[in-house]
């Protein structure tokens, strides 16, 4: 078979195919570019961080070359001694030398003087042999333990970032332990993240629900009403609510004011309702209540009213009809409020950082600090990297058990 | 009309090129300095900034980026784009930038001015500042200081020890939400003298003796995090006693008449000062250096803020201040005031800091 211009048909339609395809793919393109460049790369830079190890591999290569061969038993032979003055030297002309200070004194502390000191000796040696000289430079040179770190910190990737991030080290053996309990940070805050996400995401359906019923069910007039009430608080800057829950909730602030005026506490008994868990629980559900309603709101705006009025009219008392025909319609738009609350809060950090005080601080809370003060940025990237390897898993977990093509936004 | 168009396109063009021609010119003769804003980067633009304008017509800008300084001079530099032409840092930051390549070196009497009887550079700053990168300018000081009117007459407050003793002078804390200071504090409190501190602190038991002692008042302590908090909570007797830095203090002091009193036993003190970020050390910024680091300019300073100046020959040249204070006797260094002070130890600080914050923060949430 053949078109009017004597082509074959399957041909023609191949092409028209084609091109239709050519332009589907040229009209999200730009989309495309815009999430590799603005998402993709930069969630990949930083899972790279987390286990990129340059400095020791790249500012110390004689070292990392002459300590392929030491077996890790004893100290190395004068040769690596060498190497390492070469390297020493090198670093402190180039005055690269200090990243690989900073890199070593995150594994153990003290080492960031050991190599400036060192460096700076090693600046002044000529002749060998220099196994002698730099144990008497620094006493550092003289134990195994530092050799056997400096050998597993010279491969250009690490896990030790991860490992911090985890609450666990490399001992001076090189086995992987955990720290003391003084020490633990990451996983309890990791598992506070998580709690706290999950009592948000509570919060806004037991607040939510009644709303959204009330937003699809009540006259048009009345319910466009509630509808603006709710989104104007969702047009509002984020900033501006959270401080405005500082204003209610602070212990000279409005709540505590009208308690103390009506007697139900004293002066000297204000609650402290800011600055802690509590605080932050508040103001997240109330900030993110919306991302709940609106998708419950548009699944019950399809649930058919006369579902409710069969089950009724066949006997099931109001509350039986409603949790045993009415909720079970509206699962679909529970499911895509809560993932879409829970995965908004588990990397929250403006509101944690403003109304958290101690208690109320989140993960992403820890990996702004690294970024910004601490400024260890592997540790930071780490960090990153575990936060969105948790919500895949809890992603896929909730896909197997639930199914992702369950959720409906309407 | 079509005239109209042309005519206009003209003197846009021309009015572009002007200003584009002003603001090339200008962009050579401006200066972006960071340092930390408030009452210090006023003190700084007094002192310094506004004569070398008036003198040479030099624009500066002020950044008040110093609190990332260290992090904004790292990707500066990675990025390869450096910005900023003068950088105000604490003395720890400034050796780990130095230590890093990050920022450039500085021949101190080469670059700096002499004093006025002529004394190098290198004499004449607080011996071991000029660590090769860093050139000082100010010492200052956290001070523990507490609200006069929270104690009875006979019984005030007066070392290091009497913040630990909740039962002789009880009442809310305010402390800085870093180990910083803290630690020293809790080993001097314990008894342990300021100059041996940091050999204390470098043993495990030493660490832990500092928390216990911490562990002693941490129900009452109230944790800060900006300088502005400590006067304000010591002005709202939310709390009695504070650690502040010295300034905030004396400002809270003279300007808003408070009853704050500063214990000068055990003030913490340490240097803040300049670094020079990789690449921007031009003639026009050495120039700028040896105007605002010399001793008439660091004396001047003291004028606007109770930090002692770097240089010790600018010392007798203190005056008074602006409201007719004499600042000779607010400021950290003064021999009234120096009384066992403990120096903090930035070389420690850089080796042992993460690991302290970590402890600290795990110590903080238990």
């Amino acid at each position: 078979m053949t078109t009017a211009d004597g082509k074959p048909l399957k041909v023609s339609l191949r092409r028209a195919l084609r091109r239709q395809r050519i332009w589907a793919f040229l009209l999200v393109a730009p989309l495309l570019l815009f999430i590799l460049v603005t998402f993709i790369v930069p969630v990949f830079n930083m899972a790279l961080r987390g286990i990129e190890n340059p400095q020791v591999h790249d500012i110390m290569p004689q070292t990392t070359s002459a300590l392929k061969a030491w077996d890790g038993e004893g100290l190395p032979a004068e040769p690596v001694y060498a190497a390492l003055v070469a390297d020493l030297q090198a670093g402190y002309k180039s005055k690269e030398i200090g990243k690989v200070a900073t890199r070593l004194n995150y594994e153990k502390v003290g080492m960031r003087s050991v190599i400036m000191s060192s460096a700076r000796h090693a600046k002044r040696m000529k002749d060998g042999p220099y196994k002698e000289a730099m144990i008497h430079v620094n006493r550092a040179w003289g134990d195994p333990a530092t050799w056997r770190l400096i050998k597993r910190e010279s491969a250009p990737y690490t896990f030790s970032y991860l490992l911090a991030a985890l609450d666990a080290h490399y001992d001076d053996n090189g086995d992987i332990a955990m720290l003391p309990q003084d020490r633990r940070i990451y996983v309890p805050l990791f598992i506070r993240t998580l709690l706290m996400s999950a009592t948000v995401t509570l919060f806004c359906i037991l607040l939510g629900y009644p709303v959204a019923y009330l937003l699809a069910n009540l006259p048009l007039k009345i319910s466009n009403l509630l509808m603006i009430m709710v989104l104007l608080p969702f047009w509002t800057s984020l900033l501006v609510r959270t401080t405005t829950w500082i204003v209610l909730l602070q212990s000279q602030g409005v709540l505590n004011d009208l308690m103390v005026w009506l007697h139900v506490i004293d002066d000297q008994g204000r609650i402290q309702m800011i600055f802690n868990k509590t605080g932050t629980l508040v103001a997240m559900t109330h900030i993110l209540l919306p991302f709940m309603i609106l998708p419950l709101y548009s699944v019950m705006k399809t649930v058919p009213p006369s579902y409710l009025r069969a089950a009724r009219s066949l006997g099931a008392n109001p509350l039986v009809a409603f949790w045993r025909v009415y909720v079970p319609q509206t699962v679909s738009g529970i499911g895509a409020g809560s993932l879409l609350v829970f995965i908004l809060s588990i990397g929250y950090y403006i509101t944690p950082a403003l109304v958290g005080g101690q208690s109320g601080q989140m993960i992403s809370n820890m990996i702004a600090y690294h970024m910004q003060e601490s400024l260890n940025w592997g540790l930071a990237g780490a960090l990153g990297l575990l936060l969105l390897v948790i919500v895949l898993v809890l992603y896929s977990v909730y896909n197997k058990f639930i199914g992702i093509d369950k959720i409906k936004m309407g | 009309m079509k005239h109209l168009f042309k005519t206009s396109a003209m003197t846009f063009a021309i009015l572009g090129t002007a200003l584009g021609g002003v603001g090339v010119a200008h962009a050579e003769q401006s200066l972006t300095i960071v340092s930390w804003g408030g009452a210090y980067s006023k003190s700084q633009k007094l002192a310094y900034h506004d004569p070398w304008t008036e003198k040479t017509g030099d624009k500066i800008y002020m950044d008040p980026k110093s609190a990332q300084g260290l992090a904004g001079l790292r990707s500066q530099v990675e990025a390869g784009k450096v910005t900023w032409d003068l950088v105000d840092m604490l003395e720890g930051n400034a050796i780990t930038a130095c230590d890093e390549g990050l920022v450039e070196e500085i021949d101190y009497d080469e670059i700096l001015a002499p004093a006025p009887d002529g004394t190098p550079p290198s004499q004449d700053f607080i011996e071991g500042s000029l660590s090769g990168c860093f050139i000082p300018q100010i010492v200052y000081s956290t001070v523990l200081a507490y609200n006069t009117t929270a104690f009875p007459a006979d019984k005030q407050p007066s070392k290091v020890a009497d913040l630990f003793d909740l039962k002789n002078f009880p009442g809310k804390r305010s402390l800085e939400k870093i180990p910083d200071g803290n630690l020293e504090w809790a080993l001097v409190a314990d008894g342990v003298a300021p100059d041996k501190v940091y050999d204390v602190l470098s043993t495990q038991a030493g660490v832990d003796r500092a928390f216990k002692k911490l562990d002693t008042i941490k129900d009452d302590i109230v944790w800060w995090d900006a300088g502005a908090q400590p006067p304000q909570l010591l002005a709202d007797k939310e709390v009695v006693m504070a650690s502040a830095y010295n300034g905030r203090i004396f400002n809270a002091q003279v300007n808003e008449d408070q009853p704050f009193k500063i214990m000068w036993d055990g003030q913490m003190f340490e240097l803040d000062g300049w670094v020079v970020p990789q690449g921007k050390l031009t003639p026009e910024l050495k120039k700028y250096l040896r105007f605002a680091t010399d001793t008439q300019r660091l004396a001047d300073q003291a004028k606007y803020i109770s930090y002692g100046p770097a240089r010790k020959s600018s010392v007798p040249l203190i005056g008074k201040g602006v409201n007719g204070v004499d600042m000779k006797e607010h400021l950290p260094t003064a021999k009234a005031n120096f009384f066992n002070p403990i120096k903090k130890d930035a070389i420690w600080w850089a080796d042992h800091g993460d690991e302290m914050r970590q402890r600290f923060n795990a110590w903080l949430s238990q």
